[in-house]
């Protein structure tokens, strides 16, 4: 189901966020290449057949503008990792630079909260790189803080 | 973690000008609500002003405004202009720095600073505001509290 969204700040048309379908592959492909510099289409590809096809718990959603699309996010309801109860991870946004500041991402992160809260968790998690304090400060606009949790690795030389 | 008394200033400073970007709020204000030194804040104010994240405005109606970006200015931009927060730093004096055990141990703490430095640097002047909200009101001033000495000549917050 398509939820239409007023722009917060009323200077832009409203954003419909809709579920992602298999046709929006090369859209996203093409969003993720022009964020990160980098062309990722095989695992965007792989990504899409985990949570394109309406699998309980997985959601991979896209804003539009108009008829374009203008950003995503994805995530999905994981359970008894690390021992935590069920929860929402996110681990992909992704909002098109000449959309930002607009509230957009705003509205993906309220749109999968809401579907996770449907689903009948109580919290939403993510991990995000310490280096990229555009993506942290995000989602700490959001009211996202440091969980129970800590991430840990090691290098594992030859 | 404790913040050096004008990085505190500081940072109580542009949350209360950026709460009301529109108006102008004299530094007598400021000083009123936190209960801090004029004459500090005066300093910290002409620091935030080079730094362009707040502006002074002379006149009848003069005052300070705050002119930053709200989501974009973070914590770390205002601390960063008074303190080396969460820097690596030279450690090379103190005792013990130069050995295995030295190395190892620089490596742990560096662990806290790099956390550290993307906490802050994540969280926007934005974000706080709304963090402040979430805040219950301050409690109301105790009307048979003895007055106050006047602002600047009891700094709480000594330098």
């Amino acid at each position: 189901m398509a939820i239409m969204h007023r722009n917060p700040t009323n200077a832009l048309p409203e954003v419909v966020v809709r579920a992602a379908q298999p046709g929006d592959l090369a859209t996203v492909v093409a969003l993720d290449a022009e964020t990160t510099g980098m062309e990722k289409a095989a695992y965007w590809k792989e990504r899409f057949t985990w949570y394109v096809n309406g699998e309980r718990g997985r959601f991979f959603l896209i804003a539009e503008r108009g008829s374009e699309a203008v950003g995503f996010i994805v995530g999905e309801i994981r359970a008894w990792e690390f021992g935590s109860p069920p929860g929402g991870w996110i681990f992909a946004v992704n909002v098109r630079p000449a959309e930002r500041l607009h509230g957009l991402g705003t509205v993906l992160f309220d749109a999968i909260c809401a579907r996770f809260r449907k689903a009948g968790v109580e919290t939403a998690r993510t991990m995000l790189a310490k280096d990229d304090p555009l993506v942290m400060s995000f989602f700490r606009s959001q009211g996202m803080r440091a969980g129970p949790f800590i991430q840990l690795e090691k290098r594992l030389d030859s | 973690m404790r913040l050096q008394t004008a990085t505190r200033i500081a940072i109580h400073a542009v949350l209360e000008l950026a709460s009301d970007p529109g108006s102008q709020i004299s530094a007598a204000q400021i000083a009123e609500r936190f209960d801090i030194s004029v004459n500090h804040l005066a300093k910290v104010l002409r620091t935030l002003g080079r730094a362009g994240l707040v502006e002074a405005l002379r006149g009848v109606r003069g005052g300070y405004r705050f002119r930053g970006n709200a989501k974009r200015v973070t914590l770390l931009d205002i601390i960063k202009l008074f303190e080396d927060i969460g820097s690596d730093g030279d450690d090379s004096r103190e005792p013990g720095s130069h050995t295995r055990e030295g190395r190892a141990l620089r490596r742990v703490l560096a662990e806290f600073d790099d956390t550290a430095r993307a906490t802050l640097s994540s969280i926007s002047v934005a974000t706080m505001l709304m963090l402040v909200g979430q805040e219950p009101p301050d409690p109301a001033p105790d009307p048979s509290a003895a007055p106050r000495a006047p602002r600047g000549a009891r700094p709480r917050w000594p330098a």
